[in-house]
């Protein structure tokens, strides 16, 4: 299937001279959710901008739904709604007004019926004739979610959707996400932490000083992310692993001074003892023994060095 | 043409005007209320004619164009500097509207403004004053292309503004002056010829000159000039908007 939107060699720099992103290459699915992972300043808000517009772009292109986001704009921007990373929400008018304003502006008849649904839907119903200005923080995170699906997007981006949001929240806006996937809305998140990824997403992007360094299932990342490494420094250093230790996943450091054993903390049994017990059988000596779990930054580096 | 957006931002922009109708309409009622007390009674009834029209009823066109010129202004300005202040100018541009409905919604929105106020002004006026309008077609004519002009011209400073003091600054600065030795409380032909020739590098002269003529049929200028230099200044504003839309200038980074 065509992806809902493509993009192609996307660089951008700043006219500060700072490069924010570098030569990003991604396909979102049609009806997924998708995670953008990747630390504070890896270029995941300059990313979302660009594609909905509020950044130039540099080189490179995008689409959306087959519809280029610069010479076809207004085809593009119309699928897209946008839950932006700051909290900033005209301050003076009602909440009735700001999601009519929404609707409006992005070319949508009027429809009350709709917008109340919205705003049942995020317990703000309550609150539509109050000002935003005196709603609290977490109100206005729902005004903002209500203003982006105010015109019934087709792609939804929610940036950093869960930074400084209550538990309540939190669940609601969940149940909102599954909500909208089901009903054939395609999800992109950006989030800085691992397990909001994990707990989201269909897909994950890692993103990191402006790269995509893996896109994969979030199954198989998983996978990739819950390894550790148990690192053995030998008392004698060996030439090769010993043919009868073949049955573990064991690998031998360049200058024969460790063994590495890689194992997975989400299994039952991580094969440990069985592999001490039979060190000690063929009389392999070790003075020291460390365990260390792979981080996102060494998935990223080491996918990186891959692809290189 | 997404005539939902226009409509969109046209009516948020009024309703803002509703939420400050004291600051809106009121004020700018007052003050040139007060102009007229002390400049058109208690000054004026010292004065004498001027090309043949008492000293109170010659004022009326340039007091108008006073505050349809810094009301336009401000309006617009306000309008577009607002959002980018706050932040909610994200929705604007992610929004799928081109820069000719946003002009459309905003400027129109400020204009109409303006035209309202303009409107007000006229009739509190004839509270204080007798005046007739000879050329009523041309005075709503002049009338809309300044608000519109000026509203535009309002709009790229909102845009230009990146702080509070530089929104001020212009219509402080430069357009008070300039309305103010336009020639709204006496002719250009009551000055010394050197001052004359000075005056007419003042683009607001051909403004109140035109618009009094559509009063009372007396102007300092040619009235096709004061239409020409309307006009030219519209399609500089124009122009100007067009390229920072263009550009992103101090919209997109
Ligand atoms: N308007 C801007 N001008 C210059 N640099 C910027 C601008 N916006 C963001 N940056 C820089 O670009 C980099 C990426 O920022 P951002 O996309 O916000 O990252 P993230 O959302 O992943 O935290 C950061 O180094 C940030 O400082
Ligand atoms: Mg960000």
């Amino acid at each position: 299937m065509e992806p809902i939107i493509s993009i192609r060699n996307l660089t951008k720099t700043y006219d500060s001279g700072l490069q924010a992103l570098d030569n990003i290459n991604l396909d979102i699915r049609r009806g997924e959710i998708f995670g953008l992972l990747g630390p504070n300043g890896a270029g995941k808000t300059t990313l979302i901008s660009i594609i909905c517009g509020i950044v130039r772009p540099g080189e490179g292109s995008v689409s959306v739904d087959g519809h280029d986001i610069v010479s076809d704009f207004r085809a593009a921007r119309s699928k897209i709604g946008l839950v932006p990373q700051e909290l900033s929400a005209a301050t003076f008018e009602s909440v009735w007004a700001t999601v009519n304003f929404s609707r409006g502006l992005f070319g949508k008849p009027p429809d009350p019926g709709f917008l109340e649904k919205i705003l049942r839907d995020l317990s703000l119903w309550g609150k539509r004739n109050e000002r935003i200005m005196a709603l609290s923080g977490g109100m206005k995170r729902r005004v903002l979610i209500a203003k982006a699906l105010a015109h019934e997007p087709e792609i939804l981006f929610l940036d950093e959707p869960t930074a400084g949001v209550d538990v309540e929240l939190r669940h609601d806006m969940w149940e909102m996400v599954h909500g909208l996937r089901e009903s054939g809305v395609t999800i992109i998140l950006t989030t800085h932490y691992i397990n909001e990824a994990e707990e989201m997403a269909d897909r994950i992007g890692i993103i990191n000083e402006g790269k995509i360094g893996v896109v994969e299932d979030k199954t198989v990342l998983m996978n990739k992310l819950g390894k550790k490494q148990l690192t053995l420094s030998l008392q004698h250093p060996l030439s090769k692993i010993p043919m009868e230790l073949d049955d573990h996943p064991l690998e031998l450091s360049a200058d024969g001074n460790a063994l590495v054993y890689t194992f997975d903390t989400q299994k039952k049994h991580t094969g440990i003892p069985e592999l001490l017990r039979h060190l000690s059988q063929y009389g392999i000596d070790f003075k020291d023994i460390h365990s260390s779990q792979s981080s996102l930054e060494d998935i990223f580096v080491s996918l990186v060095r891959e692809k290189a | 043409m997404n005539v939902y957006a226009v409509r969109a931002i046209y009516r948020f922009e009024m309703a803002r005007a509703w939420r400050t109708l004291m600051q809106s309409i009121a004020t700018p009622i007052l003050s040139t209320s007060l102009y007229f007390v002390v400049f058109g009674a208690a000054i004026g009834s010292r004065m004498g004619e001027i090309d043949g029209i008492s000293y109170a009823s010659f004022i009326i066109p340039g007091l108008l164009m006073l505050s349809l010129l810094s009301e336009s202004i401000s309006n617009a300005s306000f309008g577009i500097y607002f959002p980018k202040f706050s932040g909610t100018i994200y929705e604007l541009l992610s929004a799928p509207v081109s820069p000719l409905e946003i002009v459309l919604g905003y400027v129109g929105a400020a204009a109409s403004k303006s035209v309202i106020l303009g409107l007000l002004i006229l009739v509190t006026a004839r509270l204080f004053v007798d005046y007739e309008i000879v050329h009523p077609v041309w005075m709503v004519g002049f009338l809309l292309l300044t608000a519109i002009t000026f509203s535009l011209f309002g709009f790229i400073i909102g845009l230009w503004a990146d702080d509070f003091q530089k929104l001020q600054i212009i219509p402080m600065m430069v357009i008070m002056p300039l309305t103010f030795l336009g020639g709204a409380f006496y002719s250009i032909n009551m000055l010394p010829p050197f001052w004359q020739t000075v005056t007419l590098f003042n683009p607001v002269v051909y403004l109140i000159s035109g618009f009094r003529w559509s009063f009372y049929g007396v102007a300092d200028v040619n009235v096709i000039i004061s239409v020409g230099m309307i006009i030219v200044f519209l399609l500089l504003c124009l122009m100007a908007v067009g390229w920072i839309f263009k550009t992103g200038y101090r919209l997109k980074s």
